[in-house]
């Protein structure tokens, strides 16, 4: 059957209706559901099979919806995750538990996870751990670590609980229910179906010249071609970056490009122009020059330099130094040191960056995911070259970010795009465009050499970190910054030097990932501080505990907090678990098994917003006339929980219950800048702000009811009571005139963090709070393959306040596995490993049991005493398995990851 | 443009004749090689061919149609010869994968590191093809597979079902697989075992096949007749008997790591076959 249009239609159900889609042949069933049937609660991810996001149920079996040809579906019958949870009791049931647990976090995979654990709760209630990681194998999550995944599909005790909201109290996600049902809307999800899309061509080479040809005739031969964008086509600046002294990279490159992946133009077209848009028939002739592909080859004589000004490639660097490092090392008792290295590690978010924009009354709209929404209109306004009252940014939900979205990538083309055609666009990337062209986390190679006085206390530290910032800046320099600021890790070191240098090489631009660099340093410095105790024969927890940083003793900056310094209680906390694992390793390891067990341990800190610099967030909230408590929050909620840590922050300071507040934004029109999702700041920076914002509600209102500071409020039905020391007083609302934006009250604070700047030997005050963190891990080693299996982690985080106790564990068990990624099985290889299965990222067989140990050592400056949690949770955690795989096997790896052929070559290196 | 998933065999070959175009079953090999812009003009589909889905019991042993998924290899009751084959089966990516995948697909796509290769040359499997032209032919595994990417199939052949001779009644197997991960992984090695014992654990017939660690995965014949005799659970591997092997180097590990652990790999194989875990 052709539809009028001579396209073939194919007919099937979809969640108990018969539909009748056009299809071309050989249509993914994942594009037809997406485009012609509305199922936008389909995620695609990969288009490989390697993520399982698009997962739906044909006659009943998971299968992936993107390696599906839409013409075997006919006849059949298809389910996916929104049909199933407006259906099926057992998706139902599981959709509570999910919220129940905080099995969600951004809530991209969560379809694919809900869509997979339906088929097998139909076979079976009552799963065992094992058969749920068979069933949900094929469906990769970012964020959760999958342990709260497994909890709900199993039906654990619910880890949240129906309360008011007040801080403290773990509630369920305040936004969780569309990311269950499937309702939310990512990047991808915002366009009508049919809207002109883009294509960008990018370089095949890490470095090139290139000569673009006839567009004009390219563009007039062929059909459903609008435009071509090149860097011509700019009416602002081709340039941006995250750091004002260093925006140095094109929107498309001019004349040669710098890394494999980098844009050059962008084809403009309609769908099916787009999808039989050929990259070869392009006009364009590339001319591909030597590239530096790495730090050595970057500073060696007669290397390509990539940035005038920056001679040997060295983007900039960073130093601390307090006391005489040199001269301690020389008088220590003992002196260990080593050298390691990391590479890239890519974000692997499951949502690939996506969005739409189109011109509204002459200004332009960016829909797209984003952790820096203010950011974005910034960079756009440069950009562009128009006002930023002519730009509106509107993020849709983010899939998973962890700082790769910090910065912009899609946006510029769908703004260009717009303004050249006038119509609206769209533009998703592809899995590997992703990973070719986003940012990284830095590639690091570290020499430390640290000593220790007979009694284990800590004397002379001396560091040096290059770091491979790619073609471009990014946030390199704020790594540059960060890792000599927090090498020590949370330690008293009288005598310090740490010095850092970013180094620009023909690889993709290196940036923010969780820990900006310290993730990295953290291996060297924990690695070694376990060599330290052996030579030292000391328990490797006890040395830490002894040197760990108190109250009123100075950082290695010369800051000395007087409150709040959680490390040592985080590393006690460990004692019970320590002694109890490292017992039962060592009955394994006696029993004559192939395999080996090991204890690690590892500790690391990281401080709160950005480094000595302005930081303020901004929250505006309001009472309406009705009664509705309006709450702008332009925090971006990445999936770590901001919409609810903020609104629980807030509910808390204007006391009301939290489920009565209306979460208006983000959106560059209506939200005052809250800054970005990153740093560890969110809690912290905008959580004060909203106390502040939330606190001076409170204060107008009552000060216009006349009623003390500590009654008791309730807002609703377009009156406010206050009860008063057992007196009541209700005020009327429709008495108060409204300002224009129909607030009754309304309050905006901003705060920004108390810091000093650093000198040049890096004294100073860079953070006003620090967090702190210690992890456990035992490991499974088989010597003789090279594998590593972590068998349970327990984590101490000191989060001073504990906002919401469910999403502290979210964090720190996400955290845990991307950590134990890094440490076993990531590394992005420009060419090689672009796409997710030659990429590795851990699966739901690879995260073990997490105990999660909340430490509240609260601080003075957080609100209601909280502290940052966002990076912490990843930082000890690769020291933690490498220290591990040295208690089990004595191999000291010092290259991550450690796959099984490092792992191998290291135990091998031994029996020599 | 076009799609055609017809009914019958004969119709399929008919189509195969005129140039059939892209082959499709579950589609998971298709789709993650498709480049931009390069979506073929013709698919021909096998999936809705009769009689081409499932396993059956013949007179020389057991035949499996070309459009059987793993899945269905996974359900299907069968002797212990085949364990290895059915350990594999649960090692192909993820359930997703096997519910659409089929273990011909698998065969046709001729990766090194493909997974249902060696537990079907420990089988000593058969790939049965036929064409309009020439009626149906029979090759040996072995020599189906040719090199990477490659295999004997005609443009205008169809592979139609796989057959594989019935397993000594005695003859336990398994499958070894190393990768960086759990689930959705691709093999760094692996290595397929089937052995049959005598009363005192003596290894009297042994059959072991290595793949990711040559362009073809392949038996290991040497070793094979080295193992005669040898008890099962401690079986030495010679690393003279994998010299056939020639692994590469590349993202997932060294050539001289797989060429190492593939021998404590083999050894695990055998023990397991021979029902030690």
């Amino acid at each position: 059957m052709n539809n009028p249009h001579g396209i073939p239609m194919v007919q099937f159900t979809l969640d108990g209706v018969a539909v009748s889609a056009p299809a071309q042949p050989g249509q993914r069933l994942s594009h037809v559901l997406r485009e012609a049937l509305g199922a936008r609660d389909l995620k695609i991810g990969c288009n490989a099979g390697d993520c399982g996001a698009c997962t739906v149920l044909m006659n009943g079996a998971p299968v992936c919806a993107c390696l599906t040809p839409v013409h075997q579906a006919e006849g059949h019958h298809i389910e996916t995750a929104a049909g199933l949870h407006r259906s099926d009791p057992v998706a139902q049931a599981l959709g509570t538990r999910f919220a129940e647990q905080g099995a969600a976090q951004c809530g991209i995979c969560t379809p694919g996870m809900m869509v997979s654990a339906v088929a097998l709760l139909r076979k079976n209630a009552t799963p065992a751990e094992v058969e749920v990681q068979d069933a949900l194998g094929g469906v990769l999550c970012r964020c959760t670590g999958y342990r709260k995944i497994i909890d709900a599909v199993r039906g654990a005790a619910p880890t949240t609980q129906n309360a008011r909201g007040n801080v403290g109290d773990p509630i369920k996600r305040i936004d969780g229910a569309d990311k269950i049902t499937g309702h939310e809307r990512f990047g991808d999800d915002i366009a009508p179906p049919g809207t002109l899309e883009i294509f960008i061509i990018r370089a095949p080479f890490a470095r090139a010249g290139f000569t673009l040809g006839d567009l004009e005739g390219f563009i007039a031969s062929r059909n459903g071609i609008e435009a071509v964008l090149t860097a011509a086509d700019i009416p602002g600046h081709n340039a941006f970056g995250v750091i004002p002294q260093f925006v140095d990279q094109p929107v498309f490159a001019e004349a040669e490009v710098r890394f494999r992946g980098e844009a050059i133009a962008a084809v403009i077209g309609t769908p099916e122009a787009i999808n039989a848009l050929d990259p070869a028939a392009f006009p364009v002739t590339w001319e591909e020059r030597p590239p530096a592909c790495d730090i050595h080859s970057a500073q060696s004589e007669g290397a390509v330099q990539l940035h005038q000004g920056r001679g040997g490639n060295v983007m900039c660097g960073g130093f601390v130094q307090s006391g005489d490092a040199q001269a301690a090392l020389a008088r220590a008792d003992v002196t260990v040191e080593g050298h390691f290295e990391s590479g890239f590690v890519e974000h692997a978010y499951i949502e690939p960056e996506a969005g739409f924009a189109e011109i509204v009354e002459g200004r332009v709209e960016v829909h797209a995911c984003t952790q820096a929404p203010v950011m974005d209109l910034e960079a756009l306004e440069i950009i562009l070259g128009m006002d930023r009252s002519k730009i509106r940014i509107v993020p849709s939900a983010v899939g998973g970010g962890f700082g790769s979205k910090l910065d912009i990538s899609v946006q510029p083309y769908l703004a260009l795009a717009a303004l050249k055609t006038g119509k609206p666009v769209r533009l998703t990337y592809t899995r590997t465009e992703s990973m070719q062209s986003t940012t990284k986390r830095h590639p690091s190679d570290i020499r430390l050499r640290i000593g220790a006085q007979r009694d284990g206390t800590l004397f002379g530290f001396d560091f040096y970190g290059a770091f491979d910032t790619g073609a471009y800046a990014s946030w390199g320099p704020t790594v540059a910054n960060r890792v000599p600021v927090h090498a020590s890790g949370p330690y008293r070191i009288g005598d310090y030097r740490a010095e850092s240098a970013g180094i620009h090489t023909n690889n993709p631009p290196a940036g923010a990932f969780r820990g900006f660099g310290v993730p990295q340093s953290a291996i060297a410095q924990e690695c070694l501080f376990d060599a330290l105790a052996e030579k030292l024969g000391m328990d490797p927890l006890a040395f830490r505990i002894h040197n760990a940083l108190t109250n009123n003793m100075p950082t290695v900056c010369g800051q000395v907090f007087s409150q709040g310094v959680g490390i040592k209680a985080c590393l006690e906390a460990l004692k019970p678990a320590w002694a109890a694992e490292r017992a039962a390793a060592t009955d394994h390891n006696t029993s004559g098994k192939n395999t080996r067990y090991g204890v690690g341990v590892a500790a690391g800190w990281y401080g709160c917003g950005n480094t000595s610099l302005p930081n303020p967030s901004t929250i505006k909230s309001g009472v309406r006339a009705d009664g509705t408590v309006v709450l702008h929050q332009g925090a971006m909620d990445i999936g770590q929980g901001a919409n609810t840590v903020i609104a629980q922050i807030f509910a808390t300071a204007l006391g009301i219950p939290v489920g009565q507040i209306k979460i208006v934004g983000p959106d560059t029109d209506v939200t005052p800048d809250a800054g970005k999702t990153s740093a560890s700041r969110q809690t912290y920076v905008s959580g004060n702000a909203a106390r502040l914002s939330g606190e001076a509600l409170r204060r107008a209102i009552v000060q216009r009811m006349n009623v003390s500071a500590e009654a008791a409020l309730e807002i609703a039905d377009g009156a406010i009571t206050a009860t008063d020391a057992g007196t009541v007083h209700t005020f009327d609302l429709g008495t108060v005139e409204t300002d224009s934006e129909g607030f009754a009250f309304r309050a905006e604070e901003t705060y920004d963090p108390p810091t000093k700047p650093l000198d040049a030997n890096g004294q100073g005050e860079p953070y006003a709070q620090f967090g702190y963190a210690a992890h456990l891990v035992v490991v499974e080693v088989d010597p003789e393959m090279g594998t590593v299996k972590p068998l349970k982690f327990v984590a101490a985080h000191d989060v001073g306040q504990a906002i919401n106790p469910m999403l502290v564990e979210g964090q720190v068990q996400g955290g845990i596995a991307q950590g134990l990624g890094m440490a076993l099985m990531e590394e992005y290889l420009p060419g090689r490993t672009e796409n997710l299965h030659d990429y590795l990222i851990p699966t739901i067989g690879d995260i073990p049991p997490i105990e999660t140990l909340i430490i509240e050592e609260p601080d003075a400056h957080g609100p209601y005493g909280a502290k940052g949690l966002g990076e912490h949770v990843l930082i000890p955690t690769a020291p933690a398995i490498l220290n591990a795989i040295y208690a089990a096997t004595g191999a000291r790896i010092t290259r991550v990851p450690a796959t099984p052929d490092r792992v191998r070559a290291a135990i091998k290196g031994l029996e020599r | 443009m076009s799609y055609h998933a017809p009914a019958t065999l004969d119709e399929a070959l008919r189509l195969a004749a005129q140039g059939g175009g892209k082959v499709i079953a579950g589609g998971t090999d298709v789709y993650p090689a498709m480049a931009q812009g390069q979506t073929p003009d013709r698919f021909l589909d096998i999936t809705r061919i009769g009689g081409l889905r499932g396993i059956n019991r013949t007179e020389a042993g057991w035949r499996i149609g070309a459009a059987t998924t793993w899945t269905d290899v996974i359900r299907a009751s069968l002797p212990p010869g085949f364990d290895a084959l059915k350990q594999a089966a649960r090692e192909v990516g993820s359930v997703q994968i096997q519910n659409a995948a089929t273990l011909c697909g698998n065969l046709c796509n001729a990766s090194p590191a493909a997974d249902g290769v060696p537990p079907l040359l420990i089988l000593d499997a058969e790939v049965e093809l036929a064409s309009a032209e020439n009626g149906t032919r029979t090759v040996p595994l072995r020599d189906f597979i040719s090199g990477v990417r490659k295999t004997a199939r005609r443009e205008d052949e169809l592979v139609t079902a796989v057959s594989i001779p019935t397993p000594p009644q005695d003859m336990g197997s398994a499958f070894e697989k190393l990768g960086s991960r759990r689930y959705l992984v691709i093999s760094i090695t692996m290595t397929a075992a089937s052995v049959s014992c005598d009363a005192a654990g003596k290894i009297t017939q042994a059959r072991v096949a290595v793949g990711a660690c040559s362009a073809v995965a392949q038996r290991l014949p040497a070793l094979e007749a080295a193992l005669i005799g040898q008890d099962a659970r401690r079986a030495e591997v010679d690393p003279a008997h994998l010299s056939a092997l020639s692994p590469i180097s590349d993202v997932r590990g060294t050539a001289a790591f797989r060429q190492e652990v593939v021998a404590t790999q083999c050894a695990r194989a055998i023990a397991r076959a021979a029902g030690h875990e």
